[in-house]
């Protein structure tokens, strides 16, 4: 990585370890140690990451934003940073400028569709929709009956909100638009279409899984040197070892996925096969780690980590609950395996090795 | 964090690409002449001395290594790009590929100016052909138990004993072999081996053929008996190879034949799939590219370690138990959907084949060069639990 994504990043590192640490928060059922966070972020200019100067935002580029979204996941921080990031150059895109708090985008899901009516007002309805309850603003994409793509900036209280949480208990919820009027929009860039918006969100997620995976990992292997049973820590039974040693490899195979098509999107000049083989395979691997490594992880610490005390949930839950935005695992592997068996047998090696 | 993995997202650079190329289409011209068959995996005659000539002569054994020994001082990175390519192609490396990935790093370290001067280059041309002698009936996953004696003797030592399981060497010129030279310690059970350049086709070494499950025979009992090895075939420091050994597995764990050795039947159930997958078969074959490219770019994340000259022990262990254990299950699941594949498909009695040989190699890609088990072990060690 180049220093600067590391100042970037270190940044974010440093506010979460200050203000974002799991144990704190876990004892904070008010939840009062979100303000103060989002302030922290806010002033570091970490939201706005990937918007321009021009448009109000701090301009870090993409692989620095990516930096920023591993360390998120590794804190499994529940303020929506992500969001907000993803809105912001959503919004950029069509160069609207963003606005200064918290946002979220819509639609989260590749089958969820906003059209845009004759007299440019908004209509539809997105369903698991992170944190559209706490948005202030929404980043919007949506499509006219002709298929023409526009990006809007919406107010959230113009919106009908039905709250729901996800298996982390953040907000996931639906947002209905009635004809609602966008404070702005404008007609997205050539080319941007849906799916790119739930390739971005999915990279997003993946490299929130895979944060977080490696701090299931860190927590757990610490976890095997403590706990003393049959007169030993535990990490001294070979059974132990082997589930950590096969935790170690779904936290490896999660990080090497997702930063790998992180760094795709980042060098991408267009959005082909094969940075969509690299966005999707993401989300599906660090999805499938998040289930077999949470397992693990679980299965290490014992009753202690099935417990609301213990900081474990704050990582599995959230992990587990990642799975669903912006496209499932399953939903993507089935656009994965048409893709490959349109282009036939003998392009598939071809498409693996491409880089 | 205690783990700190790393998995850089390496790019192959664009020579890599070239290169790419090159291998494509010399491996085309080879199928188009009736050299192999990449379909067919289960050949009886995956030995063809002609095949790893051509490869020598194209400059794609020791490409590493330096050129005064024959090698062509290319990166890791294009060797990484011809393993594959040639992996996924079925071709015949059986002749070249150990002595290319393993023998000739570990005399290219620890033999005599002399040796080296004289084997390596013929490496480089593909015209000789290793073997590693490592394991014995009651010492496998337990190297250290090895007991084939090497006795001290008149300017060399004596090999008596047997070596097992031991890949190719009924058609090897050379073993790299670890024998006891003197008993382990109490205070180290690693002391007491030493690694030896066995010249084969000798006195006193019989080669004794063991068939496998898959109907191929490919490993051998290697029996010594009074065999004399000269002084000058020793390498390394005598009673300390256990160091070696070790670090030499490094080279078998994280190359791509370490996923990608039941692949063609993934291509294959792409074909008799067509253009038009139901939902179930899209899904399946959708996670199994979505795993497999997630294995390759851990793969070619640690040949980029490698390439930069680090020991990535850990990370190459990790990709061994994963992509071992995917290459396993591959056939299996491929096997589950298959079922649906129509009875139309032109391809369908290739991959019922196909299925039927992969199934039967799957057992042993778990337990070659390391089990599974002995992996989770040196990962466990990497992560602070022993
Ligand atoms: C196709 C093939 C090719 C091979 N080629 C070669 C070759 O060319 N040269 C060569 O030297 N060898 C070769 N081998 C041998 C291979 O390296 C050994 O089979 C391997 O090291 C395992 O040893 P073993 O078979 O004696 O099994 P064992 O060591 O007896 O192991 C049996 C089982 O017990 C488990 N086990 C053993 N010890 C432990 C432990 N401490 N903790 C937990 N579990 C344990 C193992 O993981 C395994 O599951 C080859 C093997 C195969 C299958």
């Amino acid at each position: 990585m180049a220093e600067s994504e590391n100042i970037v990043a270190e940044t974010a590192e440093k506010i979460f370890a200050d203000l974002a640490d799991a144990q704190t928060i876990n004892r904070d059922e008010k939840g009062e140690w979100k303000a103060p966070l989002w302030q922290a972020l806010s002033d570091a200019g970490l939201p706005l990451a990937w918007v321009g100067e021009d448009c109000g935002g701090s301009g870090a580029s993409l692989a620095e934003g990516f930096s920023v979204l591993s360390a998120a996941g590794r804190f499994a921080v529940a303020v929506p940073l992500a969001e907000t990031m993803l809105a912001g150059w959503l919004l950029a895109q069509a160069k609207i400028a963003s606005p200064g708090d918290e946002m979220t985008v819509v639609p989260a899901s590749p089958k969820d569709r906003i059209t845009v009516n004759a007299d440019g007002s908004l209509s539809g309805r997105a369903r698991g929709v992170p944190f559209a309850k706490v948005a202030k603003h929404l980043a919007v994409l949506a499509s006219d009956a002709k298929g023409d793509c526009s990006i809007a900036l919406v107010d959230t209280g113009k919106c009908r909100i039905e709250s729901g949480l996800s298996l982390g208990g953040d907000p996931s919820d639906i947002v209905t638009l009635d004809k609602v009027q966008p404070i702005a929009i404008k007609p997205a860039p050539a080319g941007f279409d849906q799916t790119r918006l739930m390739l971005m969100g999915g990279v997003t997620r993946s490299l929130q899984i895979a944060g977080a995976l490696e701090s299931m990992l860190e927590i757990s292997v610490r976890y095997s040197n403590e706990r003393v049973a049959f007169e030993k820590k535990i990490s001294k039974f070979q059974a132990v070892q082997h589930n950590l040693a096969r935790l170690a490899g779904e936290s490896a195979a999660a990080l090497a996925a997702a930063t790998s098509a992180a760094d795709a999107i980042a060098n991408a000049n267009s959005f082909d096969d094969e940075v969509f083989l690299e966005a999707v395979a993401a989300k599906i691997r660090c999805s499938e780690a998040a289930e077999k490594g949470g397992g693990i992880a679980h299965q290490v610490h014992g009753a202690i980590g099935f417990t609301i005390e213990h900081i474990l949930h704050r990582y599995s839950l959230r992990a587990l609950a990642w799975r669903d935005d912006f496209g499932s695992e399953s939903y993507w592997a089935v656009e994965l395996g048409k893709l490959v068996c349109k282009r036939g047998a003998d392009e598939l090696w071809p498409l693996v090795a491409s880089r | 964090m205690t783990a700190a993995l790393r998995f850089d997202p390496i790019r192959l650079p664009s020579e890599c690409e070239q290169l790419r190329k090159e291998v494509r289409a010399f491996l085309a011209e080879e199928i188009a002449a009736g050299t192999f068959d990449p379909h067919q995996p289960n050949r009886e005659d995956t030995d063809v001395p002609e095949f790893s000539r051509k490869v020598g002569a194209r400059g794609w054994l020791g490409m590493t290594w330096p050129k005064k020994y024959g090698g062509h001082e290319r990166s890791f990175l294009e060797r990484y790009v011809v393993t594959e390519e040639m992996r996924v192609a079925n071709a015949p490396t059986r002749r070249f590929f150990v002595a290319d990935r393993q023998s000739g790093p570990v005399l290219l370290k620890y033999a005599p100016e002399h040796i080296k001067m004289e084997i390596l280059p013929r490496i480089c041309r593909g015209e000789i052909c290793f073997a590693i002698g490592m394991s014995e009936p009651n010492s496998g996953s337990d190297l250290f138990a090895a007991k084939t004696r090497a006795t001290k003797t008149d300017g060399g030592y004596l090999i008596n004993g047997t070596k097992i399981w031991t890949s190719s060497a009924h058609i090897a010129d050379y073993m790299i072999a670890i024998f006891r030279t003197s008993p382990p310690t109490k205070e180290n059970r690693r002391h007491g081996l030493t690694q030896f350049l066995v010249k084969m086709k000798q006195p006193g070494i019989q080669v004794n053929p063991i068939g496998q499950i898959t109907g191929q025979y490919e490993f051998n009992e290697v029996v010594f008996t009074d065999h004399f090895i000269p002084d000058d075939h020793v390498l390394g420091e005598i009673d300390g190879a256990w160091k070696q050994a070790t670090s030499e597995l490094a080279y078998e764990r994280s190359g791509p034949e370490r996923f990608l050795e039941t692949y063609y039947v993934l291509t294959e159930l792409v074909r008799a799939v067509g253009n038009k997958p139901d939902t179930r078969s899209a899904e399946g074959i959708g996670r199994l590219v979505a795993q497999v490219h997630t294995m390759r770019r851990m793969s070619v994340s640690v040949a980029g370690m490698l390439q930069a000259g680090k020991e990535p022990v850990v990370e190459a262990s990790i990709v061994k138990d994963i992509g071992t254990i995917w290459e396993q299950q591959l056939p299996h699941r491929v096997r589950e959907l298959a079922a649906f594949v129509e009875e139309t498909a032109t391809n369908r009695e290739t991959l019922e084949k196909q299925l039927d040989f992969a199934i039967k190699t799957a057992p042993k890609l778990t337990i070659q060069g390391g089990t599974t088990e002995v992996l989770r072990g040196i990962i466990a060690r990497g992560l602070g639990l022993r």
